[in-house]
C-alpha cells in the first residue's frame, strides 16, 4: 500500500525524524490559511506540491515555489484540481485532490539518500545510504553502485547503533553529524520495522549549511499483508488514488489488475494467471487484465470477478482457467452459471476446469444452457478465445 | 526414495476443524496420508472425521508420534502455528496459508534455522510424494509415482505442469509448491541439492516467476552442482513492473525481477526454458 508525501512526512515526524513544517489541504482558503500561517512564522519561501502516488510531480508542474502570499495562491489555484500527468500516472493522470504546503529548507550544503527494503536473498532488511541524493537511486545502483552503501540487519538483532555510525562515516559525515546521522538512520529503521514497511526512502535527505538533516521528500510503502495487524496505516490507504475496478476487486477478495489487451482472464492462483496471460500472448493475443480468483474463491467471488472483467469496455472474449486445488470446480461452475444469468453474457467464453470436482463442473456447465466453448488444454484454451476474436487478438 | 516427505511420515494437521481444514485433511487422507492428529485449541479430546484432536501440537506429537505438520489456520495465527510446531519437535511444517507479514515471516526463518526445523511454504500447495503421502491441497488424483522432481513459487501452474508430466507417462519423485512470498521457508536450491542426491530422481522441473532472483540463484547453482536433466518455465512475460501479481512476491521492483532477464540468466547456464506454459512438460521429455 502507497500513502501520500504528506502522511509520510507525519509518520517521519512521529518517528523523531526531522522534516520541514508543513501542512495539507484540500481547498485553496486552506492552502492559504497554512501558507499565511508558515509566512508569519518567519519562513521566506515555501512549496506548494501535488498529493498524487506518482513520482515525477516536478517536472510535471506539480511542485511550484512561492516567495509570497500571492504567488502561494496562485500555485495552489493552479495545482488543486489539475490533472497531473507524469511518466508514472499513465496518459490519463491523475486529479490532484490535495496539496502539502511546506517551508522551503535553508541553503543545502549536499543531497543524500537513505532507504530500507528488504533483501530478499539475505532474508533480512538493507539499510541503503548514498551521497547521491536527489536523484533516482536505481540510477545509481546501475550506474555508481559502489556509491550506495549498505547495513544489513540481522532478524532478531535489530539496528545497533554502531551500524547507524558505520553508515554515517561511510557517508564522510563528521563530528556531530556522525551521531546526527546515526540517529536517524535508526529511528527510520524502527519505523520500517515497527509499520511493517516494505519500502523506506528519505530522497533527498538534505544536510543543510548550517549541519542539519531533514527530510525533504519521502515515500514509505507498506506490506498488503501486514494491513490486517497495522490498523492505523491501513486508515491511510486513499481509495481515490486507486483504479476503481481494482478497489472493487480487493473488495470480494480478489487480485485483478488491469492491462491494456481485449482478452479477459479468469484464473486461480497466481502463478497460473501469469502463465495465462503468457501463452496468450504466445499465440497472438493480448490479455486484458490479471485476475487471480484467489483459494478460498465461492460462488459469489466468482461471479463478482465476472462482473469486474466485464466492466472492462475493452474486453471481448473471457478465457476462464481454473485447475482446481482449494477451488473445487463445480464451485466455480456455479459462479459462471450464476454470473452470466445475472450479467449480459454476450462476449464469448472460453472454460477450461481441471482437476478437484472438474467433471462434476463441467456436467454443470454442459446443463446450464449457456453458449460455452470449453477445452482440455490451455494452449487449446488460448487458441480458442483468440479465435472468436476473429484474425488476430487485437 | 522421495525428499522431504514419504510414506512413513505422521502428519498433525493445525487448523483441522476449520472449513478447509476438515476438506483438505480429508482428500489427504484418501490419498493415503498418515494423518495421526489434529490440533484446535480447546476442541482437546474430541474426534473430528475419525480424527483425534490435541489442544496443542506438543500434546499431539507426544500421543501420536506426528513428525509433519500441515498448517490451515487463518494468517493472524500463523506465525505462532509454526514456531508452535518447530518448538514442539516437528521436523517439517508445511503451511499453506497465504498473507503472512514478510517481516513476520523473516523472523520465523530465522528462528526455525537455530531450531534446525524445516517449513515449507507459506502460501503454497504443499509437498507430494505420489504414491506415498500427500502433504499438501494438491489435486491427488493428476499425480503419478515416478522419477521426475518438480519444484515451483506457484500452486495451480504446479498442478498444470504435473497433469502435463502425467500425461505423457513422466511419473514424479516429489512435487515441492515452495510458495508465493518473498521469503519462503525453503527455496529453490534447498530442492535441487536434495533432488540431485535423490537416487530416485532422475530429471527435474523447476517454475519460477518474476520478483527477486531465486531464479537467477538456481541456475547459477544448477550450472555448478546439477549433473541431472533440468527444465525450467518463468510465469509472467507480460506483467506489467512495479505491479504485485497476486503473490506478494511476484513484482517486478527498480527493473529487476524481470522474467526476462530470468530467462536470460537460465539459458546462459544451459538450462532448457519451455517458451510457453502448455510445452513444459514436452520439454523436459525432450531432454530424457
Amino acid at each position: 500500500m502507497k500513502i501520500h508525501e504528506y502522511q509520510a512526512q507525519n509518520l517521519l515526524k512521529q518517528y523523531g525524524i526531522p522534516v520541514l513544517p508543513s501542512g495539507v489541504a484540500d481547498t485553496v482558503e486552506q492552502g492559504l490559511e497554512l501558507a499565511r500561517t508558515l509566512f508569519d512564522r518567519g519562513c521566506s519561501k515555501l512549496f506548494v506540491k501535488a498529493q498524487v502516488h506518482a513520482g515525477g510531480r516536478g517536472k510535471a508542474g506539480g511542485i511550484l515555489p512561492a516567495a509570497d502570499l500571492a504567488e502561494a495562491e496562485d500555485a495552489i489555484r493552479r495545482i488543486l484540481g489539475m490533472t497531473l500527468i507524469t511518466p508514472q500516472t499513465g496518459s490519463e493522470g491523475k486529479l490532484v485532490r490535495k496539496v502539502m504546503v511546506v517551508e522551503a529548507s535553508g541553503p543545502i550544503a549536499c543531497e543524500l539518500y537513505a532507504g530500507i527494503v528488504l533483501d530478499r536473498q539475505r532474508e533480512r532488511p538493507v539499510v541503503m545510504v548514498s551521497g547521491e541524493g536527489g536523484t533516482e537511486i536505481e540510477e545509481v545502483a546501475a550506474k555508481m553502485p559502489e556509491r550506495i552503501l549498505k547495513e544489513h540487519v540481522h532478524p532478531l538483532g535489530g539496528m545497533n547503533p554502531f551500524q547507524g555510525r558505520n553508515l554515517a562515516w561511510r557517508l564522510n559525515l563528521s563530528g556531530d553529524l556522525i551521531q546526527q546521522a546515526a540517529r536517524l538512520f535508526v529511528n527510520l529503521y524502527q519505523m520500517f520495522i515497527d509499520l511493517d514497511c516494505s519500502q523506506v526512502e528519505i530522497n533527498p535527505l538534505v544536510l543543510t549549511r548550517d549541519k542539519k538533516l531533514i527530510a525533504l521528500d519521502a515515500k514509505i510503502n507498506f506490506d498488503d499483508s501486514a494491513l490486517f495487524k497495522q490498523v492505523e496505516i491501513a486508515s491511510m490507504r486513499d481509495l481515490s488514488e486507486e483504479s476503481n475496478l481494482e478497489v472493487e476487486a480487493s473488495r470480494h477478495g480478489l487480485n485483478y489488475i488491469k492491462l491494456d489487451g481485449n482478452i479477459g482472464c479468469m484464473v486461480n492462483g497466481a502463478g497460473l494467471a501469469m502463465a495465462t496471460m503468457d501463452i496468450i500472448k504466445y499465440y497472438g493475443g493480448a490479455p486484458a487484465n490479471f485476475l487471480d480468483v484467489g483459494g478460498g474463491a465461492t460462488e459469489e467471488n466468482i461471479t463478482e470477478a465476472f462482473k469486474i472483467i466485464l466492466a472492462d469496455k475493452d474486453v471481448r472474449s473471457v478465457l476462464v482457467n481454473i485447475f482446481g486445488g482449494i477451488v473445487r470446480c463445480d464451485r466455480v461452475a456455479r459462479g459462471i452459471i450464476t454470473a452470466a444469468g445475472n450479467a449480459n453474457l454476450t462476449r464469448p467464453l472460453v472454460v477450461r476446469l481441471v482437476g478437484t470436482n472438474a467433471d462434476e463442473g463441467n456436467r454443470l456447465l454442459r446443463e446450464s444452457g449457456l453458449s460455452i466453448q470449453t477445452a482440455e488444454e490451455m494452449a487449446d484454451a488460448a487458441q480458442k478465445v483468440i479465435a472468436v476474436l476473429g484474425g488476430g487478438g487485437r | 526414495m522421495s525428499i522431504f516427505v514419504d510414506a512413513e511420515s505422521k502428519v498433525v494437521v493445525q487448523g483441522l476443524t476449520g472449513r478447509e481444514g476438515t476438506f483438505q485433511a480429508l482428500q489427504m487422507k484418501n490419498y493415503g496420508t498418515d494423518i495421526v492428529a489434529g490440533v484446535t485449541p480447546g476442541k482437546g479430546g474430541t474426534i473430528h472425521e475419525g480424527i483425534p484432536c490435541f489442544n496443542s501440537v506438543e500434546q499431539a506429537v507426544g500421543e501420536t508420534g506426528a513428525d509433519v505438520s500441515i498448517i490451515f489456520v487463518p494468517r493472524q495465527f500463523c506465525s505462532d502455528a509454526i514456531l508452535e510446531a518447530a518448538f514442539s519437535g516437528i521436523r517439517l511444517v508445511v503451511c499453506i496459508t497465504e498473507g503472512i507479514p514478510a517481516l513476520d515471516m523473516m523472523r520465523v526463518k530465522t528462528l526455525l534455522g537455530e531450531l534446525g526445523v524445516r517449513l515449507i511454504g507459506p502460501n503454497c500447495p504443499g509437498i507430494i510424494s505420489p504414491g506415498k503421502t500427500k502433504v499438501g491441497i494438491m489435486p491427488g488424483h493428476i499425480h503419478k509415482p515416478g522419477r521426475v522432481g518438480v519444484i515451483s513459487r506457484s500452486g495451480t501452474l504446479t498442478y498444470e505442469v504435473v497433469d502435463q508430466l502425467t500425461r505423457l507417462d513422466l511419473g514424479q519423485s516429489t512435487c515441492i509448491g515452495i510458495g508465493g512470498d518473498p521469503i519462503p521457508g525453503t527455496n529453490f536450491i534447498d530442492c535441487l541439492e536434495l533432488f540431485e542426491q535423490d537416487a530416485d530422481t532422475n530429471a527435474i522441473v523447476l517454475i519460477g516467476e518474476i520478483g527477486g532472483n531465486a531464479e537467477e540463484s538456481a541456475a547459477h547453482y544448477i550450472h555448478d552442482h546439477v549433473t541431472k536433466p533440468v527444465t525450467c518455465f518463468i510465469a509472467g512475460q507480460t506483467a506489467p513492473p512495479g505491479r504485485r501479481m497476486g503473490h506478494a512476491g511476484a513484482i517486478i521492483s527498480g527493473g529487476t525481477g524481470t522474467a526476462r532477464e530470468k530467462i536470460a540468466v537460465m539459458k546462459e547456464c544451459g538450462i532448457a526454458v519451455a517458451e510457453n506454459p502448455a510445452v513444459i512438460g514436452t520439454t523436459l521429455a525432450s531432454l530424457l
